[in-house]
């Protein structure tokens, strides 16, 4: 068994695991970095990989299926931030009505689209890969330099970072701050459309009812243990994506399935756990020093 | 003749939705390369002007003519264009962004895509020597003084262009040696050739530092004055209408028994800070025991464990020879402990409640107030209105939520509450902290009165004119011990106290904190 550990298409499913988690966890940490905690990554995620399979077969190319796919995602982005925003809707509610309705709308335009329930059994075009590794991975890890660049290196990222941490003082030198929260939010929802799209159109090659299973959730709390920096996120992320993996890898034993499914939620809450004891004992040490 | 002043507001007139007149024909002139003060209590309207020449408000009418010409201020944006920067009594930084950044914030340099952070760093470093600043713009905010801080917003205006500056009560936050840093500061560029405006309710500042005054009283200005031309006394005339009495006429003090003993206490906070090291002081009727000191030395602990908010210390704590380790706040209140506490709209009372039910949120399980399951609602609102006259709280009625009144009023409410339980120990933490001349006035008379009365008072205060003229004894906490006390306050000096306050001198034998038995 140890010898399914150390082969080089484990590092590989790794990567395969991580993927749709590390868009998502730089999706949440876009938001959270203005100031919005976007619970509705979920949501997102399971109507992006229902639009990644509907627009691949329409279209024919994986492609225009992302790039449709990431519009979505932003205009999602965008409802979610006109509701927090300009309709001042708790955006804990706001988001719970999005990932309800993703639950629910997911099957009904699968069903009106396909006359199937459960999951798509029309022809797709899944995002190509390259010796094993997929093209959106690649574009994941792209993505951590990027947000690390467009958050730190831009002034929209300076703003963005000031609005999140004290809007007045960023609103008193000029900064439209909703404007900017609104750029995070569909900024968000792309990111996280790319974590959906490969969800159905690479991690799977096809589409199955609430597939996302938990990653949006668990993409929250990765970013929030990465303090929501990309780099940091991306970290903890992959300690996610080794634990689903490791998970994925235990179901061809005898271990018992439940057990093994439970693995990354296991990690995640522990993951929490461990994170806010160094969180207190750095803040002591702070206060000490 | 218009030519001497960069800015003329005349006849500003502001009514707000609700019907208050907030600004009622009042004009301001700045002559260039002045220091000029805008003076008044607590809704005189100050701050509404400023609002209207920093875009904040429009005016129902009047003009503001700047540098010669007519012209409006839509926005705060538009005032930072035309010159005008605003320094706000509650900083505009965010903690995590360094100082450059701070700086930089919404008119950052470009290379390209991204911010030019060398320039950024370089620019800042610039402005800072062009005005003398000694900071390190490198330095994240959060690890910064708040005196530093402020500079940090200064600097931001001055970066904008900012020719004429607004200073929001810009000494409210700092000890007296960072105050003098100030005024140094905005000596230099007044002599460059900015014009400040100078909001504070300290006479002695403005004394000190500024070339006119413009008064403001009831939304009215009561005249400009050159500062040199008037005294303190004529100034606070002016304010309030009448006579404000800065030293009490205070009768020697009769002491009773003592009332509260604490002996070796020590107190460490969530973090594991010691705040409160090995503290013993009695304190006996019929006395008013000043602690001063710069906030963050142990006060707001000392207070929190006192009054039973805070359960974790060691040593003692005894009320009137009762040890309170085992009570509860209620329990402490119920051995007749009144407390004013430092933040009243946090922990003093409830914003969105009534008058009414705040004022007896302390004692409304007394049999007097409260039936077997009911309140005894109509002798509520009875007291509740006796209350409100004898404490002269500005109200439309009892029934009016307390978050509608202004500061002074609140703190009237909170003092009512407190005072109303017949206290033998009164725990009052800050108590006038920014509210008006008159309502502070009311509030230390009171003091005096229930100490006089037997009762034993304990004031903190960041005010030294506050604990200069109400303690009997006048304790300086410093980094959680007593660094000095005095038990003949009126020989202590402002200077004095300061070194004790920073660290500068601290006695290591305290006379007088313990009464022998």
């Amino acid at each position: 068994m140890l010898r399914l550990f150390f082969s080089p298409d484990f590092v590989i499913a790794i990567l395969r695991a991580t993927t749709p988690i590390l868009f998502a966890t730089l999706a949440a940490g876009v938001a959270a970095k203005a100031g919005i905690c976007n619970m509705a990554l979920e949501g997102i995620m399971l109507f992006s990989a229902l639009f990644g399979v509907i627009f691949s077969h329409i279209t024919g190319s994986w492609l225009a299926a992302l790039v449709l796919t990431c519009v979505c995602g932003g205009i999602i982005g965008l409802i979610l931030a006109f509701f927090i925003l300009n309709l001042k809707t708790d955006e804990i509610l706001a988001a719970i009505a999005i990932n309800l309705t993703a639950t629910g709308g997911t099957v009904l335009l699968l069903l009106a689209f396909s006359g199937d329930r459960g999951s798509s059994t029309f022809s797709t075009v899944s995002a190509p890969a390259f010796g094993g590794v997929n093209i959106m991975t690649v574009l994941a890890l792209l993505m951590v330099a990027v947000m690390h660049l467009f958050l730190y290196k831009t002034p929209l990222g300076l703003q963005i970072r000031s609005v999140g941490e004290n809007k007045n003082a960023a609103e008193s030198v000029g900064v439209k701050s909703i404007r900017t929260q609104y750029i995070a939010l569909i900024l968000s929802g792309v990111l996280c459309a790319c974590g959906g799209y490969f969800l159905s159109g690479g991690y799977m090659n096809s589409f199955t009812k609430n597939m996302q299973s938990g990653r949006g959730f668990i993409a929250l709390a990765a970013s929030e243990m990465g303090a929501n920096t990309p780099i940091g996120g991306f970290a903890v992320a992959m300690l996610f994506g080794i634990a689903q993996a490791v998970g994925n890898q235990l179901q061809l034993t005898s271990i018992p399935v439940e057990l093994i499914q439970m693995i990354p939620y296991a990690t995640t809450l522990i993951g929490l756990a461990v994170f806010s004891y160094i969180v207190r004992k750095r803040k002591e040490k702070l206060a000490k020093g | 003749m218009s030519e001497q002043y960069v800015l003329q507001m005349q006849n500003i007139m502001k009514i707000y939705g609700n019907g208050v007149v907030a600004n009622e024909d009042v004009s301001l002139t700045l002559k260039k390369g002045e220091i000029h003060s805008l003076l008044g209590e607590n809704g005189a309207g100050k701050s509404t002007l400023m609002k209207v020449l920093f875009g904040i408000e429009t005016p129902d009418s009047g003009k503001i003519i700047l540098n010669g010409e007519e012209t409006t201020i839509k926005s705060p944006m538009d005032a930072i264009s035309k010159g005008i920067g605003m320094v706000h009594q509650h900083f505009m930084l965010v903690p995590s962004l360094t100082v450059a950044e701070n700086i930089i914030l919404g008119v950052e340099p470009k290379n390209g895509l991204f911010i030019d952070m060398k320039k950024a760093v370089d620019e800042a470093r610039r402005i800072a020597e062009q005005y003398n600043f000694d900071i390190d713009v490198t330095a994240k905010v959060e690890e910064i003084p708040v005196g530093v801080k402020q500079k940090v917003e200064i600097l931001k205006a001055l970066y904008r262009g900012a020719d004429i500056l607004i200073l929001d009560e810009p000494t409210a936050v700092l000890t007296p040696q960072e105050t003098d840093e100030l005024f140094v500061q905005l000596e230099k560029l007044r002599a460059d050739g900015h014009t400040i405006i100078f909001i504070s309710h300290k006479l002695d500042e403005i004394k000190r530092i500024c070339n006119r005054a413009t008064i403001m009283r009831n939304g009215r200005s009561m005249g400009t004055y050159e500062v040199s031309e008037i005294s303190t006394d004529d100034m606070s005339k002016l304010m309030v209408g009448r006579e404000v009495v800065l030293t009490f006429d205070k009768k020697p003090p009769v002491l009773k028994e003592v009332m509260l003993s604490v002996r070796d206490l020590t107190v460490h906070n969530a973090q594991g800070v010691l705040k409160v090291d090995k503290l013993s002081f009695d304190l006996k009727g019929g006395e008013i025991l000043g602690i001063a000191g710069v906030e963050g030395n142990g006060q707001s602990e000392l207070i929190n464990t006192l009054t039973a908010i805070n359960k974790s210390y060691s040593g003692d704590i005894f009320i009137k020879g009762a040890d309170i380790r085992q009570d509860t706040v209620k329990g402490v209140r119920d051995r007749k402990m009144g407390h004013i506490p430092e933040d009243r709209m946090t922990s003093g009372c409830a914003g969105n409640l009534s008058i009414r039910e705040n004022m007896f949120s302390n004692q409304y399980t007394d049999p007097a107030y409260s039936g077997k399951f009911l309140l005894k609602t109509k002798v509520l609102a009875q007291r509740a209105a006796e209350l409100v006259k004898e404490y002269l709280v500005k109200c439309k009625n009892p029934e009016q939520n307390v978050g509608m009144l202004s500061g002074g009023n609140i703190q009237k409410v909170i003092v009512a509450r407190e005072f109303s339980i017949g206290p033998d120990i009164i725990i009052a933490n800050q108590p006038t902290r920014g509210i008006d001349v008159g309502a502070a006035e009311f509030i230390r008379r009171r003091l005096l009165e229930y100490r006089d009365a037997g009762c034993a008072v304990i004031l903190v205060s960041a005010d030294l004119n506050e604990v200069f003229s109400l303690s009997d004894r006048l304790a300086v906490m410093y980094k959680g011990k007593f660094s000095g006390l005095f038990t003949d306050v009126g020989s202590v000096t402002e200077e004095q106290l300061g070194q004790y306050m920073l660290g500068l001198r601290h006695d290591d034998e305290l006379g007088g904190a313990v009464y022998e038995r």
